[in-house]
């Protein structure tokens, strides 16, 4: 055993975190950690790297035990993270990266070089290909992600913790992290993987640890099991996941053509983008994160207007593109980041639904209707199932999925023409998301065009009837239904058909 | 040791704390009395019966809570809409200049139509004072804290200049003083007899106007927004900028109602020594009424208290009237940390 947590309890006010979980480790093993969002996967392997304490249990580290609520003495223990979110100083270059905090005050040159060779040593052990002279900001993800890895590497992290490390990779990164992960396994490394998608964790791990609402639910050797038993085993009373079959194509009710987006907003922008959304149809965006997908999401939002190329709505050229101007013309958003923009914290339910109509629906001479107001809310509240104590709860208080459903139901109750759905599902149980899910189908089957933006393929490919594929803020060509399969949408995001497609022009 | 933030605080927890905190200031407050030699109970007790003991006290104190109501309308207005107003003190002294210069005699109106006149222009006044930086912040950026603060030191050496050039009042023996109101610029006195003057009526509609606005109101709706979460208020359809450029003007222009009503209320002329601060007061008053308007007003009738309680204190025990401004300072900063603890709970790891 390399590895023995022992009944880590954790509680955050009420909520249990983390109830009694135990989970061991061997050498050059790799145990994946399975769960839903909110399951409690992120908290357990935070008490492991110490940045939480457990409230109840321990943490063992080849027979030693950490010291609760301490980073550092995990790191020397030899337990090393990879977050979701990278922790890398952009204007560093890559070796300053690994090295930083370890190297010495004096003699820096001559440990530079040292340093360099071993990071050249440990990239070819483990196949992770990266030049230790390059700026962090110039890498690609994919690239700062082995980054990550190699850092730990360096420290000589004997335990490697990676926290969904495939969220931010296209499928081809993810095999190709998938062959270090087994080069690190060979060397006697042990890993936790954390993750919610099945295929993966049926591809990479020895050993499945199945997390349901802060409990252990089951262990199974992946030998021993099927993606359907362990998806049953993560939810339990799931509902039907909903059915989308092709629709033809309705009226264009949104056309951009060329359109490109100025720099001034920071992110990747758009350019020459050229793209139908049709009545009827669910217009699926794929990419790895960061491509582009912002700022076409603030376009069509109204955030943000094209300063290269045409808008039109239906057959209306727009002028003074704001998010007043879209709502105006019926589209409804449902932003990426629900508690930063979707909604406002320390507002009410009633003033967050209304939040959007507040000038128009629920006012008259700029005094505001609360009466009016309230039954709206309420009528979301049953309309939408969102559990909560009443319209005057604040909304910080409400669970992720009922703030979901609330931005929803604010959206679809306009009957908007277009609906931008960015991100809709992220971080949902299955109950939720299938619920969502089903909520959009039913607004494209009344023929509202839905722009659906996610960097769950999976997602994708099962609502959409159109495809693109978003990179470095480029547009590819619709694939309908059916007619690319991962692989191929794979290819695209990783920037490969664009070439092609310059070259062909 | 770190912070967790409280979902839903229990009632005890919203109400205990404060007043816990107002408790322990004037614990901290009796144990500073004692080490200047005073007897705690007998300096308290001269406090209180140095603001409210007397008819002349309680209205001594309504006056002194005035211009306190004023700027502590102005800067909770902004405060919550996240416009960090610290030029309250320019403003008023704006408000103060405008109503000196119409109401010297160049306007010859009577009073039904002249203090309306001087309240419009000083209101416009002030809030064009402060919209200058809201614009530099929503233009370019820059830091409203810095330009509002700075703004005041300009414009106290502004009226210094008027005071002893343009506004210098000819027949003042050579004081830096302006020359005396028209009698139809003062503001009347609510009860005749009685040495307590509209200022204080005007103070109260203000803040149930503010109030009235921020509940029932778009506008109201618009800055609390923009105030709590300005990219969702954004994403909303909210105009952001325009709103923080109304809120400048209100806030502005509320602060330029305290120079008004004093001057025109109270002093019946402009000295460079009108305000003792009260922009900056107003800043405590409304962190101490947790920038609600209503409890502005309750507010700033408590520190006007303290501080008239303290000055009739301080001749009769001989105990320095510092002692007000370190029981404000105390309970302020006890109010901030009981307003932390309300919100979040103490965890030892």
């Amino acid at each position: 055993m390399v590895l023995r947590l022992s009944k880590i309890t954790k509680r955050f006010g009420k909520v249990v975190a983390n109830d009694a979980v135990s989970l061991d480790l061997a050498r050059g093993e790799v145990v994946a950690l399975l769960g839903e969002n909110g399951a409690g996967k992120t908290t357990l392997m935070n008490i492991l790297f110490g940045q939480y304490a457990a409230d109840e249990g321990f943490v063992e580290v080849f027979g030693h035990r950490l010291p609760p609520g301490s980073p550092r003495a995990a790191l020397e223990a030899g337990v090393g993270m990879v977050h979701q979110h990278f922790t890398l100083a952009e204007n560093l270059t890559v070796w300053e990266n690994i090295t930083l905090g370890t190297m010495p005050l004096f003699g820096r040159s001559l440990a530079a070089r040292g340093a360099k060779a071993r990071i050249r040593d440990l990239a070819a052990d483990f196949k992770l290909a990266v030049d230790p002279d390059a700026l962090v900001s110039d890498l690609t993800v994919g690239e700062r992600q082995r980054v990550e890895i190699l850092k730990a590497l360096y420290r000589d992290a004997r335990i490697l913790i990676l926290d969904e490390p495939t969220a931010v990779l296209t499928p081809q990164e993810a095999d190709g992290l998938f062959a270090t992960l087994r080069k690190a396994v060979e060397q006697g490394l042990s890993v936790v993987f954390i993750s919610h998608k099945l295929h993966e964790v049926m591809a990479i791990a020895d050993r499945v640890v199945v997390l349901r609402h802060g409990r252990l639910a089951a262990t199974r050797k992946t030998a021993e099991t099927t993606r359907e038993e362990l998806a049953s085993l993560m939810v339990i009373g799931a509902t039907q996941s909903p059915e989308f079959a092709t629709r033809p194509a309705g009226p264009a009710l949104m056309t951009l053509t060329g359109v490109g987006t100025g720099t001034d907003m920071g992110g990747v922008p758009l350019r020459d983008v050229t793209m139908t959304l049709h009545g009827g149809q669910i217009t699926g965006l794929a990419g790895v994160s960061g491509n582009g997908q912002a700022a076409l999401s603030d376009l069509v939002a109204g955030l943000l207007a094209p300063t290269a190329g045409q808008m039109q709505l239906a057959e209306v050229q727009v002028a003074n593109w704001s998010p007043r101007q879209a709502l105006a013309h019926g589209i409804a958003r449902i932003p990426e980041d629900r508690h930063k923009t979707g909604t406002i914290a320390d507002f009410d339910l009633t003033e967050n639904a209304m939040l959007e109509q507040y000038n128009t629906e629920f006012a008259h001479r700029g005094w505001i209707n609360w009466r009016k107001a309230r039954v709206h809310a309420e009528r979301l509240i049953d309309t939408y199932d969102i559990r909560c104590p009443g319209p005057d709860t604040r909304i910080r208080l409400l669970s992720g999925g009922n703030m979901q459903k609330l931005i929803l139901g604010r959206a679809l109750e306009t009957d908007p023409t277009i609906i931008l759905a960015n991100q809709p599902v992220r971080g949902l149980d299955i109950g939720a998301v299938n619920y969502v899910h089903t909520r959009l189908g039913e607004a494209r089957d009344r023929g509202a065009a839905v722009l659906l933006i996610s960097e769950d393929l999976d997602e994708i490919m099962k609502l959409s009837d159109v495809i693109h594929v978003i990179s470095e803020g480029r547009l590819s060509p619709g694939f309908a239904r059916g007619s690319i399969d991962a692989a191929g949408l794979g290819a695209w995001m990783a920037g490969d058909g664009f070439a092609e497609a310059t070259h062909a022009s | 040791m770190r912070l967790e933030p409280i979902s839903n605080p229990t009632l005890a927890r919203r109400v205990v704390p404060p007043a816990v905190a107002i408790a322990a200031s004037f614990l901290i407050a009796a144990l500073l009395a004692m080490i200047a030699g005073g007897n705690p109970f007998q300096v308290f007790g001269l406090i209180i019966q140095g603001a409210l003991g007397s008819k002349f006290a309680i209205l001594e104190t309504l006056n002194r809570a005035t211009p306190l109501i004023f700027t502590g309308l102005a800067v909770a207005v902004a405060f919550r809409a996240k416009l960090w107003n610290i030029g309250a003190e320019a403003q008023l002294y704006m408000g103060a200049v405008v109503t000196v210069v119409l109401g010297t005699g160049a306007v010859a109106w009577p009073a039904g139509l002249l203090l309306p006149l001087i309240v419009v222009v000083a209101v416009l006044a002030g809030g064009i004072l402060l919209l200058v930086p809201a614009v530099l912040k929503t233009r370019l950026g820059v830091d409203e804290v810095v330009t509002t603060l700075l703004f005041n030191f300009i414009f106290l050496l502004f009226v210094s200049y008027l005071l002893e050039g343009p506004l210098k009042d000819p027949m003042g023996m050579g004081w830096p003083k302006s020359a005396r109101l028209v009698s139809e610029a003062r503001l009347p006195r609510i009860v005749d007899g009685l040495r307590l003057h509209w200022g204080f009526g005007l103070a109260l509609i203000a803040a149930a106007a503010i109030w009235v606005i921020d509940r029932f109101t778009t506008l109201g709706f618009e800055m609390r927004a923009v105030g709590q979460n300005a990219e969702a208020a954004r994403f909303a359809g909210i105009p952001v900028n325009p709103v923080i450029l109304k809120t400048a003007l209100l806030s502005g222009g509320l602060a330029a109602m305290a120079g008004f009503s004093e001057v025109a209320g109270l002093k019946g002329s402009l000295t460079q020594d009108l305000s003792p601060g009260y922009g900056y007061t107003g800043i405590v008053v409304a962190m101490l009424a947790l920038l609600h308007p209503l409890g502005v007003v309750v507010a700033a009738l408590f520190v006007a208290a303290i501080f008239v309680g303290a000055d009739s204190m301080s001749r009769a025990a001989g105990v320095p009237t510092y002692l007000a401004d370190i029981m404000l300072a105390t309970a302020l900063l006890l109010t901030v940390l009981a307003i932390l603890i309300t919100k979040f709970r103490v965890r030892r790891d």
